[in-house]
């Protein structure tokens, strides 16, 4: 909560170098001295010049503060302890427990706490702190420093940044004056916070490749490589919060890739071969036959389809189409199949994508240059001719574009594959089976109690690192191909 | 030229490809124009097909959701008299004492859970007309009536102890089972042994139904009532507050970013690598799968910066990455459409470039701007799948206070409800939230829509 208190008092401090520095402007200006800009900007200036030093040095204290206090709280921890990182942050992340916990007992009885064990168990149970079962002295007299440190930083960084800002509004308010140039410094400041604004965008692209390499570098020094990508079974066993040894099949789960890929791929088969005939079909009739009263209507209708969130979809699939396919299948004698299933995860999945492929090809059909058509048309052609033989190849790669823009869709679609598709990893040719995908294996890995150092939890992010990748190539290409053809017809 | 025409199309008479001599243009079937026709019949008739089959697809995807969710608008209540004797409620004779307080404390407290239920159990009885010595049948009867009607109950009592004492005409949440009885669900051609309510108990209910003694009303508290494991008292409270939170995140992290970085790519970027990387970066962005967004709130903002888990905040700013390039892409849009002759204008009288661009691009932009927003927002409104990843599909029976605090969304209860075992009350409740939230998904983006048509503007 300090750190907002801090954030307030920064604000209001800004705030009132806007008003002395707009007030000291127009004062100067009544005096007759001639300003460079208006009065408002001075005003700006000394507010920027207030608020922004500070904020980064308190920034920089907080980005600081998590591994300073790891630091201090480790910093008693025995020598084994230590010798293992994998242990040591889980202890220190306990420590923190405790440490939170000590916050909550009033400043009296902490400091009567003999810190043994059994007392701080008590105390902290009191005021609804479970600790950890495998708490230790060593942890309890980490917690201490850990709030020992806190108290005095707190104060310092407080202080600091508080001084810095006063100091600031105080040299920027006596600047104001016939030299100096506010307008044009705070236009500078504002440039600059629009380009650091389109920098989040990389920046968002950094922290995903980022966050998912290292973890997966993670995974990787536990599950060699050649095991992920090229196994062909998936059972990655359990692992107990608090152990980091791996459980299940001999100790060593089994991490392999392909069974998920297969489900992915062969649901997302599926689902374009029921998107894009449809799709690019009503795409065609759209552009080229119907009238303008049926296009104003099925084009937002069909759109509508997009609009509606995948979970619907998945909603939609649990309970009216897989048991209606269910129930379609076990009217063959000798079929038996259950409501989850590849092919019902596809159909959804290809209903939902219809309208993104459809207005694609809708695009890529109105940039065929009219000239085709109308020299299609000069001889004699067809209207259904000359889509198959003039529109359609000349449209080919921009659909190609498309379709593969509506497959990296399918394959990074998760909420109809979590609710329809099921759970078993395996590679199998029946379309009624359920199977797997690599979306629901990272929402199933990653929900729940999970324990960030097992192999268990962090395959999830070397899978989503897989999806991030294939999905990402696909897109470039898809969009070089797209401008490409694009560019033919410039 | 004219004659060159002729004369060119007479030379080239015999068609290439065409079996000459049998084909000339004055007989009658020519080309196989009748074949070319059917054709061309087929081939709009597939396009037809094609939009149809979309259309039907909508329809049945809408009709499966609503005729379902129709029903989960609905409670089913018990209407009884409910007698709360003060021998029960209040045996140490507190209220007359004058000591509410603490008998507000008593009552609170989980030991003297039971008195509510021994208060509950005879005012069934009576409105179902039986006999409480018959143990059998008295705890069947018992059982027509949710287990949270005490806790409703205690709750009314707790907010006016005064009440006690009083006989209050009141109706009793019925159990699941006898409202999906009434809808429906539960039907009575399934062998009694299969079904969760006893004949008994369903010649009861449709005594009780012809009677009065229980009847159906809108439910309100499907949309303040926490969710529950018990469906007749599940709500969408904790779920609204939490993707209202999210969505206020999201319109103070991702707009004004959004904003910024279009207002920088479009009027000041200089033509570099650095600027063509951006843009790259952000097309790619907005194909990346959502759940991968999810993943990044994962790793960065609970794991790396330790923010507390199943928070909309956290939530949100999952949202906000997810929708930066939506808004980015809309807003550069509605920046190229201003005429730069508006530009040259604000230049020519001697207005800096920042000012030309806030006193003049931006507003003439801001309907699009704010329709590009609209639809952003509807798009992380129904967005689940990052949000499980950060935990905010957990079980809170608690009101969020801060956006801080743990809370779900409207999407992620959803997936919850829809993985419930117990279907015959969850499907519609699941469906009426579903409705629920395709009802605000249709405001905003009709919203949208009427604004770009008050304010769409041709230069």
């Amino acid at each position: 909560m300090s750190a907002f208190t801090l954030l307030g008092v920064l604000v209001a401090l800004s705030l009132i170098g806007f008003v002395l520095g707009r007030a000291r402007a127009v004062a100067l200006h009544n005096a007759g001295e001639k300003l460079h800009s208006r009065a408002g900007y001075h005003g700006g200036l000394v507010s920027i010049a207030t608020f922004l030093p500070a904020f980064v040095v308190m920034s920089v204290a907080l980005i600081a503060q998590p591994e300073i206090e790891y630091n201090v709280a480790s910093a008693n921890f025995p020598a084994e302890v230590l010798e293992d990182p994998i242990r040591t942050d889980l202890e220190v992340s306990a420590t923190r427990n405790v440490a939170e916990g000590l916050e909550l007992v009033d400043e009296a009885t902490r400091s009567r706490l003999q810190f043994g064990l059994i007392e701080v168990r008590s105390a902290l149970g009191e005021v609804g702190v479970a600790l950890p079962a495998n708490v230790t002295n060593y942890m309890i007299i980490g917690a201490r420093d850990v709030l020992d440190f806190r108290d005095t930083a707190k104060p310092i960084v407080f202080g600091v940044c508080v001084a810095i800002a006063l100091l600031a509004l105080l040299l920027t308010w006596r600047s104001i004056g016939s030299r100096l140039r506010a307008r044009n410094m705070v236009e500078n400041v504002v440039r600059t916070g629009l380009l650091l604004a389109s920098g989040i965008a990389i920046l968002t692209t950094l922290g995903i490749v980022l966050s998912m390499l290292w973890e997966s570098i993670r995974f990787f020094e536990m599950v060699p490589p050649q095991h992920f990508f090229f196994g062909t079974t998936w059972n990655p066993g359990f692992v107990n919060v608090g152990e980091t040894e791996l459980a299940g099949s001999g100790g060593r789960g089994s991490f392999g890739l392909l069974p998920l890929l297969w489900g992915t791929a062969y649901i997302s088969l599926i689902a374009l071969l029921i998107a894009v005939p449809i799709g690019l079909l009503s795409a065609v009739y759209m552009s080229e036959f119907a009238g303008p009263r049926t296009r104003a209507y099925a084009k937002p209708l069909i759109e509508v389809l997009a609009g509606v969130p995948t979970i619907v979809y998945g909603f939609f699939a649990l309970v009216t189409v897989g048991p209606f396919i269910r129930d379609m299948i076990n009217t063959i004698p000798g079929m038996s199949v259950g409501a989850s299933s590849v092919a019902t995860a596809g159909v959804v999945m290809g209903i939902m994508i219809i309208p993104f492929v459809s207005s694609l090809s809708d695009d890529i059909i109105n940039a065929v240059p009219q000239s085709l058509r109308d020299g299609a048309y000069g001889l004699g052609a067809t209207k259904a001719e000359t889509v198959r033989q003039v529109i359609l190849p000349a449209a080919l790669p921009g659909i190609v574009g498309a379709v593969l823009l509506a497959a990296s869709r399918a394959i990074g679609e998760t909420m109809i594959v979590v609710l329809a598709a099921g759970a078993t990893a395996k590679i199998d040719i029946n379309p009624f089976e359920a199977m797997t995908t690599v979306t629901v294996k990272i929402v199933s890995q990653l929900t729940g109690d999970v324990e960030f150092t097992s192999p268990q939890a962090l395959v999830a992010f070397a899978l989503g690192l897989t999806l991030f990748v294939v999905t990402l190539v696909m897109n470039i290409v898809a969009l070089r191909i797209v401008r490409k053809y694009r560019e033919q017809y410039e | 030229m004219t004659d060159m025409a002729q004369s060119d199309i007479g030379t080239a008479a015999p068609m290439p490809g065409g079996a000459p001599g049998d084909r000339s243009l004055t007989s009658g079937n020519t080309f196989g124009i009748r074949r070319r026709r059917a054709a061309e019949g087929r081939f709009k008739f597939y396009g037809v097909m094609a939009i149809s089959i979309a259309l039907i697809f909508l329809t049945i995807l809408l009709g499966s959701i609503i005729s379902k969710g129709y029903k989960g608008f609905l409670a089913t209540d018990l209407n009884v008299e409910i007698d709360l004797q003060p021998s029960i409620m209040d045996p140490n004779g507190l209220l007359a004492a004058g000591s509410i307080e603490q008998l507000r404390d008593e009552l609170q407290d989980g030991v003297n859970f039971l008195r509510f239920s021994q208060i509950i159990a005879p005012a069934v009885y009576d409105a179902a007309g039986v006999d409480p010595s018959n143990r059998d049948q008295a705890r069947e009867v018992r059982a027509l009536v949710s287990r949270s009607a005490p806790v409703l109950l205690r709750d009314q009592v707790l907010a006016d102890p005064t009440l006690i004492g009083q006989t209050l005409e009141m109706p009793l949440l019925a159990g699941g089972d006898v409202d999906a009885y009434l809808k429906g669900y539960v039907k009575r051609e399934t062998p009694e042994q299969n079904r969760r309510l006893t004949d008994y108990q369903l010649n009861l209910v449709d005594d009780m139904v012809e009677r009065g003694a229980i009847t159906q009303r809108f439910n309100t508290e499907l949309f303040t009532n926490t969710t529950s494991k018990r469906p007749e008292a599940a709500g969408l409270g904790v779920a609204l507050i939490g993707s209202f939170y999210m969505m206020i995140v999201v319109l103070a992290v991702a707009l004004p970013i959004g904003v910024a970085a279009s207002i920088y790519l479009e009027e000041f970027a200089p033509k570099n690598t650095l600027t063509d990387a951006i843009e790259v970066n952000i097309n790619n962005l907005a194909a990346v799968p959502s759940i991968v967004f999810g993943i990044l709130g994962l790793a960065v903002f609970i794991n790396w910066m330790g923010l507390p888990n199943s928070a909309p905040l956290v939530g949100g700013l999952v949202l906000s990455l997810m929708t930066l390039p939506t808004i980015i892409i809309a807003t550069r849009a509605s920046l190229k459409a201003v005429p730069p002759s508006i530009r040259e204008a604000a230049l020519g009288v001697g207005a800096s470039k920042m000012q030309s661009v806030f006193h003049h691009v931006l507003p003439l932009a801001l309907p699009g701007i704010l329709t590009g927003t609209i639809i952003g927002l509807a798009q992380a409104l129904g967005e689940t799948a990052p949000l499980l990843m950060v935990g905010m599909d957990a079980f809170v029976t608690r009101y969020p206070e801060l956006p801080t605090d743990p809370a779900t969304s409207l999407p992620s209860q959803i997936y919850n409800w829809a993985r419930e075992d117990d279907r015959n009350s969850f499907d519609p409740k699941t469906s009426a939230a579903i409705m629920v939230l395709l009802m605000f998904l249709a405001i905003m983006n009709f919203t949208a829509v009427l604004l770009r048509k008050r304010f769409e503007r041709r230069w």
